[in-house]
């Protein structure tokens, strides 16, 4: 299959639900693309009892003339240039078809993932990402009446212990792993955001009843036949309980689930793959919020960690931009210069105490996927070397979730990205190039709209 | 630091690492400098096929040698070196190639080499997967596979047990006369150097007659007993592609972990680590029309690789004429793995003045010194098919 765009998005999370409805104004062929079934991102699920701006911007994302190949994964791109390019997708079907998406211009909006941190029984049974339990709930898993606890850093937190109180769980506590004075200039900033302030302030209150404690974090996840014993590699261990540490204090909380983000990752690996500047872990945009590859666009998360607010105004200005209206491009990012107190305020809040890197029992299993031990990661030079002698992140996570645990740990980064970015039928790869004129053409007479930027 | 050692080893890949080991056997003060980690280049990049081949019977001699080190040693291979005796099954699609099956056998025979001819029922019950219709396949039963890294991590570990000590990670700005000069400005020296950098090797040594030939691999997510030998296409030795600057054949291993590694691909000219989606979606192709159920395996990377070839698709081992310190342990191409064992044997073995297990000189460096070396080197490279 193949479908020819002006504006491709890579991403329906709020970035993308953006700066596809911005580009779309202009009747351009606007596409997005989304591995997920549904719109709306991590954040926005459809069903999920959302904000009314969620709503609204929903609302105008449908209605709009836009083409949505959801359940669509890119695993390549296999041309770029300064016209346009190719990117390859792989339906999530059972047969996996395969698709080449020609594009003039590309606006990334690929989002983050949560953080995970090893720590002794954290690979038990109804251990799971802060944010993952959240999108099980709302997917109709039962939490009435089951004791949860909340563990990690950021804002996520609050929001997660909120909703699954709603939902009917008890949670037992909050816990979070930075300090009240790391975490002021955060409040301040919160001060010059109403919404966000008022959201806040919503979810604790209704978690009212539950312990908020910071420099706080798990020292093991038990299960419940061997206590003491929790990396236990019994026939299907439970989750018991959660030991928890806050200033030389230790105590034990029974949970049926301990729910964990420290914080978010931003999912860069198809930026890098294009060959786009980053810094720092970041996607390097100019106030256009265009990337150091011309024709290439990104929004939201890999270009900063700033919420739901900030990511739909870098995404609308990526759209307008990408779109050829630079002056209405430009009359918007001077609102985002406003945001970034908030960004660092975020960034500093949610850096995480180097103590968290002593968690890892030698024995703790860091790489899901392959089963690596801490104690086979100690002394490795970097991390291809580990990856070479230890097989960590040689997994089908291709190391998305034991990457951000070492570059925490060991300060490792990860290596170069290659071809398919996720796994990949072979037959998906075996495919040449499926013919599409990127620049000029009978098919491209809509395209002329686009002024040059 | 250390003072003065007998023997320096450049380069900690597997090649590196066997000159190493055979040296500090011999009692040789030995020490091993690499750039990064162990096995990083061509080692890490490489399938890890112990394999006879028999294009030339220099070729022959030196896989067959190493192949019987390798057997040596299997028994005290640890286990994350995933050693496995899977056999070669050398598939012929039709009766041309399986007249090449029966010269074949009769080669590896003469060099003592035991195969066995499958016919197509057999080649069909000992590969389900593979496609109907094929003529048949030689099996070279005792050829094997395992993981590269590991063993050269292995073969490093046994020199340094037996002597020889590595030094942290540095980077080497220049080596001769017996002197090796460091990045850092440092210096060690020795009276014998081993050049064992595979493509690197001319970053030291710019006039040998090496260039990087480009491989693609891909692998697969775990699908035990999907195939059980290394298949590899006996057109790979004949047909068309080895004499383009960019081919593809059939070349697929099963892993340990039940993974599937597919090869291969052979570029001239390429000097990135990118990967190039035509080529490698032409070797999928090339492995599809052998397995044709192989489209539905999920793939979970791909990468690339250099191997170090030379004009005369043979390693250079042994001394550099113009340089007295200098030994050579490099251009092994696409069969270091396998060769990795009887080269470190020839190394120590010129080194020591010990007789070594085979002939050393159809692999000596000094046969790229008669005549004019950019000369035979057109004429050589772009020749017929290797590795």
């Amino acid at each position: 299959m193949t479908q020819t765009f002006d504006i491709l998005v890579i991403g329906a999370g709020p970035a993308g639900v953006a700066a596809a409805t911005a580009a779309a104004e202009g009747g351009l062929r606007v596409g997005v693309v989304d591995d997920n079934p549904s719109t709306g991102g991590q954040i926005w699920r459809r069903g999920a009892a959302s904000p009314a701006a969620a709503r609204r911007w929903m609302e105008q994302f449908e209605s709009a003339a836009i083409t949505r190949l959801m359940g669509w994964q890119v695993i390549d791109c296999l041309r770029l240039g300064p016209d346009g390019g190719v990117l390859r997708a792989e339906g999530n079907t059972p047969g996996g078809e395969a698709a080449d998406l020609h594009f003039r211009r590309l606006i990334l909006a690929t989002g983050a993932r949560e953080r995970f941190l090893p720590f002794p029984g954290w690979t038990l049974p109804n251990v799971m990402g802060a944010g993952g339990l959240d999108a099980m709930v709302r997917g109709g898993l039962p939490i009435e009446a089951k004791r949860v606890v909340v563990a990690g850093t950021g804002p996520l937190l609050l929001a997660v212990a909120a909703h699954l109180k709603e939902r009917g769980a008890q949670v037992m506590a909050i816990c979070e792993q930075a300090s009240p004075a790391q975490m002021a200039p955060l409040g301040w900033a919160l001060l010059r955001q109403p919404s966000k302030l008022r959201q806040g302030m919503g979810y604790r209150w209704t978690t009212r009843k539950t312990p908020y404690l910071t420099r706080c974090w798990p020292l093991a996840a038990l299960a419940e036949s061997s206590v003491g014993e929790s990396d236990g590699q019994n026939s299907q261990p439970r989750l018991r309980s959660v030991r928890l540490q806050r200033e030389g204090r230790q105590w034990t909380v029974e949970c049926d689930y301990l729910a964990c983000g420290f914080h978010l990752i931003p999912n860069t690996e198809l930026a890098a793959l294009l060959g786009c500047a980053m810094r720092d872990g970041f996607i390097v945009t100019d106030e256009q919020m265009q990337t150091s590859m011309p024709g290439v666009w990104c929004a939201g998360e890999p270009t900063s960690i700033g919420g739901v607010e900030c990511s739909l105004l870098e995404g609308q200005i990526a759209g307008l931009a990408a779109a050829g209206k630079t002056g209405a491009a430009l009359a918007l990012s001077k609102r985002r210069a406003g945001m970034q107190a908030f960004v660092e305020a975020l960034e500093r809040a949610c850096r995480l105490d180097p103590r968290l890197r002593d968690l890892a029992a030698e024995e703790t299993i860091v790489c899901r996927c392959e089963d690596v031990r801490m104690a086979a990661l100690r002394g490795r030079s970097d991390g291809r070397d580990a990856k070479l002698h230890t097989r960590c992140g040689m997994g089908p996570c291709q190391g998305r979730i034991c990457g951000g645990a070492t570059e925490f740990l060991f300060g490792w980064r990860a290596g170069q990205v290659r071809p398919p970015l996720y796994p990949a039928l072979v037959s998906s790869l075996m495919e040449e190039e499926a013919a599409g004129s990127v620049a000029g053409g009978a098919e491209y007479a809509v395209s002329e709209g686009i002024e040059n930027v | 630091m250390t003072g003065h050692a007998d023997v320096i080893v450049i380069g900690a890949g597997i090649v590196g690492s066997a000159c190493a080991r055979a040296c500090a056997a011999q009692g040789l003060k030995t020490l091993v400098l690499d750039a990064a980690g162990v096995g990083g280049g061509a080692t890490a990049a490489g399938m890890g096929h112990i394999v006879v081949m028999d294009d030339s019977p220099a070729q022959l001699a030196l896989t067959r040698r190493s192949q019987q080190l390798w057997e040596g040693i299997s028994a005290e291979l640890p286990a994350d070196v995933e050693f496995e005796r899977r056999g070669t099954l050398w598939v012929a699609v039709d009766e041309e190639e399986m007249h090449e099956v029966r010269r074949k056998q009769a080669v590896y025979a003469a060099a003592g080499v035991r195969t066995e001819v499958l016919d197509a029922r057999a080649v069909a019950g000992a590969e389900p997967e593979l496609r109907p219709g094929l003529a048949g396949a030689l099996l070279a039963p005792a050829d094997a596979v395992l993981y590269p890294p590991a063993a050269a991590a292995w073969l490093l570990q046994q020199a340094v047990s037996l002597g020889a000590e590595r030094l942290g990670p540095q980077r080497v700005a220049a080596a001769a006369r017996g002197e090796v000069r460091m990045e850092d400005g440092s210096k060690l020296c020795a009276r014998w150097i081993v050049n064992a950098c595979g493509v690197g090797a001319t970053q030291l040594l710019p006039e040998l007659p090496i260039r990087k030939r480009r491989g693609h691999l891909v692998i697969t997510d775990r699908y035990p007993g999907f195939v059980h030998h290394q298949l590899v296409e006996l057109g790979y030795l004949k047909s068309a592609h080895a004499v383009a600057d960019e081919s593809a054949a059939f070349n697929v291993q099963p892993r340990q972990t039940g993974q599937i590694l597919i090869g291969s691909s052979r570029e001239f000219g390429a000097e990135d680590t990118e990967i190039n989606r035509s080529l490698l979606a032409a070797m999928l192709r090339r492995a599809e029309i052998y397995l044709p159920r192989i489209g539905r395996l999920r793939a979970i990377r791909a990468w690339t690789g250099f191997r170090a070839a030379t004009p005369d698709k043979l390693p250079l081992i042994g001394p550099w004429p113009e340089d007295g310190s200098l030994m050579l342990a490099t251009g092994h191409e696409g069969l270091g793995i396998t060769t990795s064992l009887a080269t470190g044997e020839l190394v120590a073995a010129e080194i020591t003045g010990i007789r070594p297990g085979i002939a050393a000189e159809p692999y000596l460096p000094a046969r790229f010194l008669n005549g004019s070396p950019a000369a035979s080197e057109q004429l050589l490279f772009g020749e017929a098919a290797y590795d």
